[in-house]
């Protein structure tokens, strides 16, 4: 008998089916996600996601009997008051029946199919098809990286590089074609010329001697490794271009932002967040906040700290610019910018943003998004309110600008899709 | 057995919980004196693998088996075995056996020395005993070569892939999956099965179909005949032609591996690596009932003889028992927990009352067993049946009416014609035959799957593949899967389908499925 410890064996041995089996179901999933993003939270989004997606796509076909029609008998256990010849009523759903046991091996197929998708599936999933649009400016900066490409060997390096294989082949190669005796030759010798030694076989012990010496002499001249051998790996520097963006995060905090709207906001950018850091490595986050003054601030104080007070919105924008001047300089970075607001503004302000906006914002930026959050009552009960001002100044905008979209937001549910439909690949943005 | 070593052996083989190598060799050691010394047991050498809990669900997920080709439908699987386990909605299986030569038995870590005894007990003596002695593993399955050919058919896919991409593999694959379960040679004898001759010729296939051009197509079909010919000599022709296809065929997974005209060669072995391995699982679909039940039986007769000579402690010994009585509940008709007859209970049922039968028959038993009652022999009258039955063999054989009467077996019949059940026999007199062959129909699988063949081709004109399924008790297929796998049979036919489905007795067609072709 054998015992075997197997515990130790790699894990995830059906890591690749699991993969084939997610590809496969790809479609499905993301439906099926759509819908469960619904009822999401924010917070919700370190953990993983049980999906349940129906088994079209993923069904395995066979033969097997209808599960109705025709004439079929059951043997069963538990007879209670049945004598030969009852009539009993037809169970509702497959009471008797499922004392078939071959429509249950034959692997009948569940409406659907449920299981959990880890964090990593789950967010490569959710982000799969979104990117920041128009990221093209690109540029060989000073600091540039580089990337370090194997290219064969080099006969000079760092003694970390050395390819040890290699230079013993080349220090084999020479020490046979210059016949340096091998240490066995040596050995060999030592014991004949001290056995002649001791057999008192003079002439024999010098004729040894002199051998031994002359190996000893070519052993010296033809050493074992020589400088000539060594090879060292070889990389080429290969620069690589830089792709620099930058994302700005301008959110307005004033009073007339509801806590219900604040939150709005925040889940917004978390998730803008989450994206970005996920999927670019390279990406720089800027977090503005204003009230009727705006200042940059670090993540923290953005997501976390509170502040109230009135709104003009244009001291954020005007803020991102000093940033951008001071910072960013748009002709090697890529500009990005999202803005959450519920639309409210100081009413002299919003032709001074239209103007900033369309002279200085949107000329430099890749792509700004703009949403609008909203009290959950006014948009639920179906007939729109009013536009706000800074909807209505924002309007006249998107129709001129193709890089500026916005959109409207007024409960968490709408978060998710608000942002696929923002950063999706194949973006229509509407005016 | 003698005074001397009983007392010598009164000292329990382990206390405690906690299992540990050394243990289970002693136990493992232990058991295999008993169960060959004592019970006449026969097994292939043992091989025992310990793996976590993880390792476990992997193993489900490619059908226990220890190494299997990569395919989604495993990642499926695993899925819903983790999603199910994670909730706690299902428990994992304490072992995993191969039916190999060693006889591999995976045991989990988290499973304390008792249940590692258990489980020893149950696997690696019980089901290898009936892996190596049933006639139809013996006949049918090669469990010196198994290991080697999952080897092969791993590899061999990986390579296709690599060579054809995976989409196309995937394709292939999910048509031969599709069709496993009537991929299988039901009654014809053939020679032992040898996966190793197996691996030679498919490489020896390979080779000769790289040296010679491959005029299959070319030989069948018929040439344009002169419109002279008569009705009678066309009729004679189209029946040379089936003979020579041999048609009618009911593996269609062998049919379609060496007639269907355009699959190239590595998809022909892709086809055949899975009806070998459909068919190495079909002696298992068939003896589910036998298997556990011998299995159970023989971890019960174990358990219960380690307990009586002092090798096992109380508490080792009721652990165990617990466990064994859980496994071998059968919850009612009525229950909300019924899932059918439990083949651990039935089968435990069973071999308990044959060994009553062979030791204490009653009146009835005599009457009924007049071959095996009060012989004594229970063990050699089980090995014997193990050995040469099956599933539905053996209920026909065995099922006492004494178990009828236990178990309260009734029959229903539903017919779709009317609106109610009838209680056709239930555990009286007048209904034991009928249950117990009814039960015993059950287990036959060549009745349980659709009756489906290959009855022509139509040479004559398009090259439709034309299938019948036999109905019995005006049972059709289930439409929506019917249709999935006919368009999986059109990928490998490449031509149209059409199955009908006509009545067994009276051959009246009652449905037609057709599949045009997909070129």
């Amino acid at each position: 008998m054998n015992i075997i410890d197997r515990r130790p064996n790699p894990k995830g041995k059906s890591l690749p089916n699991r993969q084939r089996f997610l590809e496969r179901a790809k479609h499905e999933i993301k439906d099926a996600m759509t819908e469960a993003l619904k009822r999401r939270k924010v917070g919700e989004s370190a953990n993983g996601e049980k999906v349940s997606i129906p088994t079209r796509g993923i069904a395995e076909p066979n033969f097997r009997r209808a599960g109705q029609g025709g004439a079929r008998d059951y043997v069963v256990p538990g007879n209670k008051e049945f004598v030969a010849g009852d009539r009993i009523k037809r169970p509702q759903s497959g009471e008797a029946a499922s004392g078939s046991e071959a429509s249950k091996e034959d692997g009948g197929e569940q409406d659907n199919f449920e299981f959990v998708l880890t964090k990593d599936e789950f967010l490569n999933l959710f982000f799969d098809d979104l990117e920041l649009p128009d990221l093209v400016k690109t540029k060989i900066t000073d600091q540039e990286t580089v990337q370090l490409v194997r290219a064969g060997y080099t006969v000079a390096g760092t003694p970390s590089n050395l390819n040890l294989k290699r230079t013993l082949r080349n220090s084999l190669a020479r020490r046979i074609s210059l016949s340096r005796p091998k240490l066995s030759e040596i050995a060999a010798l030592e014991i004949q010329w001290k056995t002649a030694l001791g057999a008192d076989d003079a002439e024999g012990a010098e004729q040894t001697r002199v051998d031994l010496d002359a190996a000893l002499r070519k052993t010296r001249r033809v050493p074992y490794i020589d400088p000539v051998d060594v090879r060292y790996n070889r990389f080429e520097r290969i620069p690589k271009p830089n792709t620099q963006a930058v994302m700005f995060c301008l959110m307005d905090v004033s009073g007339s932002m509801t806590e219900q709207m604040k939150d709005l906001a925040k889940r917004f950018f978390m998730l803008l967040h989450v994206f970005l850091t996920r999927r670019y490595k390279h990406v720089d986050i800027v977090f503005i906040r204003h009230t009727s003054s705006a200042q940059e601030v670090d993540e923290d104080t953005f997501f976390h700290s509170r502040e109230t007070g009135g709104t003009i919105v244009s001291t954020a924008l005007d803020e991102m610019m000093r940033v951008v001047r001071s910072r960013y300089n748009p002709d090697t970075w890529n500009i990005y910018a999202a803005q959450a607001s519920d639309g409210d503004n100081y009413t002299e302000d919003s032709d001074r943003c239209a103007s900033l906006m369309a002279n200085e914002i949107l000329p430099v930026s890749q792509y700004f998004a703009y949403i609008e959050v909203g009290a959950e009552a006014t948009l639920r009960h179906g007939y729109p309110s009013a536009p706000t001002d800074l909807w209505r100044t924002y309007s006249n905008i998107a129709e001129t600008h193709r890089n500026f979209a916005m959109r409207k937001v007024a409960d968490p549910g709408q978060i998710f899709p608000v942002f696929h439909d923002l950063f999706s690949k194949q973006r229509e943005r509407v005016a | 057995m003698t005074e001397a070593p009983a007392v010598l052996e009164r000292k329990p083989l382990f206390d405690g919980p906690e299992w540990d190598f050394e243990k289970i060799r002693r136990v493992h050691d232990a058991i295999e004196e008993i169960a060959i010394g004592e019970l006449g047991l026969d097994i292939y050498p043992n091989q025992i693998e310990v793996i976590t809990s993880e390792q476990m669900l992997d193993a489900y997920a490619s059908v226990g088996l220890p190494l299997m080709y990569r395919h989604w439908s495993f990642g499926k699987r695993f899925a819903r075995e983790e999603a199910l386990y994670r909730h706690g909605l299902q428990g994992l299986a304490y072992e995993i056996v191969i039916n190999s030569s060693p006889c591999i038995s995976y045991i989990m870590e988290e499973n304390s020395m008792a249940m590692q005894t258990l489980v020893i007990a149950h696997a690696a003596f019980g089901h290898n005993h009936f892996f190596k002695n049933n006639y139809l593993f013996r006949q049918w399955t090669d469990a010196q070569g198994i290991l080697d050919y999952l080897t092969f058919a791993r590899d061999f896919i990986q390579r296709s892939e690599e060579r054809y991409g995976l989409a196309e593999v995937e394709r292939v694959l999910d048509a031969a999956h599709s069709l496993m379960s009537h991929g299988v040679h039901r009654y014809t004898r053939r020679p032992k099965a040898n996966l190793n001759e197996e691996m030679r010729r498919a490489e020896e296939r390979r080779l000769h179909d790289e040296r010679s051009y491959d005029d299959l197509w070319e030989r069948v079909v018929p040439k344009r005949e002169p419109k002279s010919a008569d009705d009678a000599e066309r009729e004679r022709e189209q029946r040379e032609i089936r003979r020579k296809l041999g048609i009618p065929e009911e593996n269609l997974l062998y049919f379609l591996e060496k007639r269907a005209p355009r699959l190239k060669n590595w998809q022909r072995e892709l086809v055949r690596i899975v009806r070998n391995i459909s068919q190495y699982f079909y002696p298992q679909k068939q003896t589910r009932l036998m298997n556990e039940g011998c299995a159970t039986f023989v971890h019960y007769a174990l358990m219960t003889r380690l307990h009586e000579r002092g090798l096992i402690t109380d508490g080792g010994f009721l652990e165990a028992m617990h466990s064994h009585t859980n496994v071998i509940f059968q919850p009612e008709y009525d229950d909300r927990r019924y899932n059918g007859l439990n083949p651990y209970a039935l089968g435990f049922a069973m071999m308990q009352d044959v060994e009553r039968i062979c030791t204490e028959p009653s009146q009835e038993d005599l009457e009924w067993f007049p071959a095996i009652a009060g012989n004594n022999d229970p063990w050699g009258t089980l090995r014997d049946a193990w050995a040469n039955y099956r599933d539905e063999s053996f209920v026909l054989q065995f099922l006492s009416p004494r178990l009828m009467r236990r178990f309260r077996l009734f029959k229903v019949l539903d017919d779709s014609s009317q609106d109610t059940l009838l209680v056709d026999a239930i555990h009286d007199e007048r209904g034991y035959r009928e249950i117990r062959s009814a039960l015993a129909r059950h287990y036959d699988l060549a009745r349980q799957e659709p009756d489906i063949q290959i009855v022509d081709v139509d040479f004559a004109g398009d090259r439709r593949l034309i299938l019948r399924h036999a109905v019995h008790d005006g049972v059709l297929l289930d439409e929506a899967s019917c249709r999935g796998v006919l368009e999986h049979l059109s990928t490998l036919w490449h031509y149209g389908i059409v199955l009908e489905e006509s009545d067994a007795g009276t051959d009246k067609v009652l449905k037609t499925h057709e599949v045009a072709a997909r070129l």
